[in-house]
């Protein structure tokens, strides 16, 4: 048998395979098929995600044709619809940093509180019953949240502090964070929930209260889950637009102050986009160049976060 | 029962279990259990796989309390004071306080080395840096670990090998200075030579601790106990000096069970 050499030829003469054993040219064509529609259905997002980035960088090269951009980053005035233009991202930017700052104070802390009390204190019912209000807190559109904002609590800030504008990126951003803090109290839930009950027991058994080992070891053990929680928050301030629409007024406003109002750049493209300026005029290839900047932004945060799920990482 | 007796001058008594039952909801798991632990011994629980020994080991730390359904009734009494550690007047926490675990999988906390150990005095608000430090170099030391470690000690516990890492946590169950340790198979998900060590590390324990181990591997048992507690289903079916229950076992269910007749 060994001095027989094996060759493609008698080897397939060796074995001959019975009908069972033979490659099924059909099921093999049909698993081609389906792994091929799969592909395309991956490839739609892929495609769409490629052709928002070539639109947005195609029309804000024509802006940037127009305007430098120096004056784009550094000018503290943002007037593109006036006579004496101006072109100071920096103004919208302002409106965008202080309603997502007002947003995140009121909904990381809330958010990550209502995380440890669902995930480590909760009763089974208490749990069973408060995730699902939680999530449609969530659901709720927007606008509602812009006119919750502006006729309730607008007025009510008011009776606190009578100076307040009837528009202000404060009571936008309270309510931005409201509407943000399903999102945050979540994942971070789901974050800490599947950390192992062995880790809980070893601290337990440490003799370790129930709130020292949320805080000592549950949560730094779901670091990674919560920290993209934080950083989905971010993206969702950064992103919201309604809201502000609605209650934070538009006008373009260089400050930091949340008592005063302001536009976002997400506020000013709708603003724009649903003006009656002439599709090609540089107002309105305004828009591009702030939706760009604004993509890049949640763009850094994703990446962000993807750097901080890569680094914490938990091997359990 | 009560083999131990016949043993000439007995060490003095760390705990007693005293009619104990605990229940599952209404799954009756342990029944009636009565035995002694001995101060300063090594104490082995063997018997098949859901006969109840790792519920009684959990029953000392009262780590039943996490979970809810679970009822305990009569008594474990903790010497020298004699209190009930299953009343409902003891705080569990201050229970876990004086008698520390460690567990079938190594379980560090996502936490440098220094930290793992650290984390039952800070948990008891011990704030001076130098009693911490003290602390932490002696129970890692106790735990045969100091010299493998002392040069990484603000790497993660996670990144030591299994057998580490679970010598780690016997060094963080030993930094409170226990008086009772609980080990559950603490080999059991471990290669021979760190099953080797850790066994040696047990044995040396007892000069300054009182252990309870919870085995599967009866060799286990035989070479590191000083008393052996066979259980079946819930019940205690023999207690005694360990080589006495290896050699002359009183019942003929824990004979079959070490011959490995059965189990």
């Amino acid at each position: 048998m060994s001095s027989i050499p094996l060759t493609a030829d008698n080897l397939d003469s060796m074995s001959s395979p019975s009908d069972r054993l033979k490659v099924d040219h059909f099921r093999h064509l049909k698993e081609r098929v389906i792994e091929s529609i799969m592909f395309l259905a991956a490839f739609v997002s892929v495609v769409t995600t490629l052709g928002i980035v070539y639109i947005l960088v195609s029309e804000s090269t024509v802006f940037f044709r127009q305007v430098p951009l120096s004056d784009f980053l550094f000018d503290r005035q943002w007037t593109p619809l006036f006579d004496d233009a101006h072109y100071g991202i920096m103004v919208l930017l302002s409106g965008t940093i202080t309603s997502s700052v007002v947003a995140l104070l009121v909904a990381i802390p809330l958010g990550t509180i209502i995380a440890i009390y669902l995930s480590e204190f909760a009763p089974f019912v208490v749990r069973e019953v408060a995730k699902p209000f939680l999530e449609l807190l969530g659901g709720v559109p927007t606008i509602i949240y812009g006119y919750f904002a502006l006729v309730f609590l607008t007025p009510l800030l008011q009776k606190i502090y009578p100076d307040l504008p009837g528009f202000n990126l404060l009571s936008a951003g309270i309510v931005m964070g409201i509407m943000i803090i399903p999102y945050v109290a979540s994942l971070s839930e789901d974050a800490m929930k599947a950390v192992p009950m062995a880790l809980r027991e070893g601290s337990y058994a440490m003799g370790a209260t129930r709130l020292q080992t949320s805080l000592r070891v549950v949560m730094p053990a779901a670091t990674s889950g919560i920290a993209s929680a934080y950083i989905l928050g971010i993206s969702r301030a950064v992103g919201e637009t309604m809201i502000l629409a609605v209650a934070a007024g538009m006008q373009p406003n260089l400050t930091f102050n949340p008592t005063e109002p302001g536009a976002t750049i997400t506020s000013y493209i709708v603003q724009v986009a649903l003006g009656d300026l002439p599709h090609g005029s540089i107002g309105y290839q305004t828009i591009f160049a702030a939706g760009l900047t604004l993509m890049l932004m949640t763009l850094a945060f994703n990446l962000l976060g993807y750097y901080m799920r890569k680094k914490f990482r938990e091997a359990y | 029962m009560n083999d131990a007796a016949n043993h000439e001058s007995l060490p003095g008594l760390k705990a007693e279990a005293r009619n104990l039952n605990f229940f599952y909801d209404k799954f009756h798991a342990l029944k009636n259990i009565n035995m002694p632990v001995y101060e300063k011994k090594v104490t082995a629980l063997i018997g098949p796989s859901g006969c109840g020994k790792s519920t009684y080991l959990r029953c000392f730390n009262r780590m039943h309390d996490l979970y809810p359904g679970n009822r305990y009734e009569g008594a474990i009494e903790f010497h020298p004071d004699r209190t009930n550690l299953l009343s409902p007047k003891v705080d569990p926490i201050e229970v876990r306080m004086r008698i520390s675990m460690v567990f079938q999988k190594p379980n560090p906390f996502p936490k440098s080395i220094f930290e793992n150990v650290a984390y039952g005095l800070r948990v008891r608000g011990e704030r001076t840096r130098s009693v911490i430090e003290d602390k932490v170099e002696m129970a890692l030391r106790g735990a045969a670990l100091w010299d493998e470690v002392k040069d990484r000690l603000k790497e993660q516990g996670a990144n030591l090998s299994g057998g580490q890492q679970q010598r780690l946590c016997i060094a963080r169950a030993l930094a409170s200075d226990p008086e009772l340790m609980l080990f559950d198979e603490p080999t059991s998900a471990l290669d021979p030579i760190a099953t080797a060590s850790i066994e040696e590390l047990v044995s040396e324990l007892k000069e300054k601790v009182t252990v309870l181990i919870v085995t599967h591997n009866m060799q286990q048992a035989a070479r590191i106990s000083d008393f052996t507690a066979y259980m079946y289903l819930g019940e205690m079916v023999e207690f005694g000096v360990t080589d006495q229950i290896f050699i002359k076992p009183q019942k003929k269910q824990t004979e079959d069970y070490i011959t490995g007749r059965f189990g």
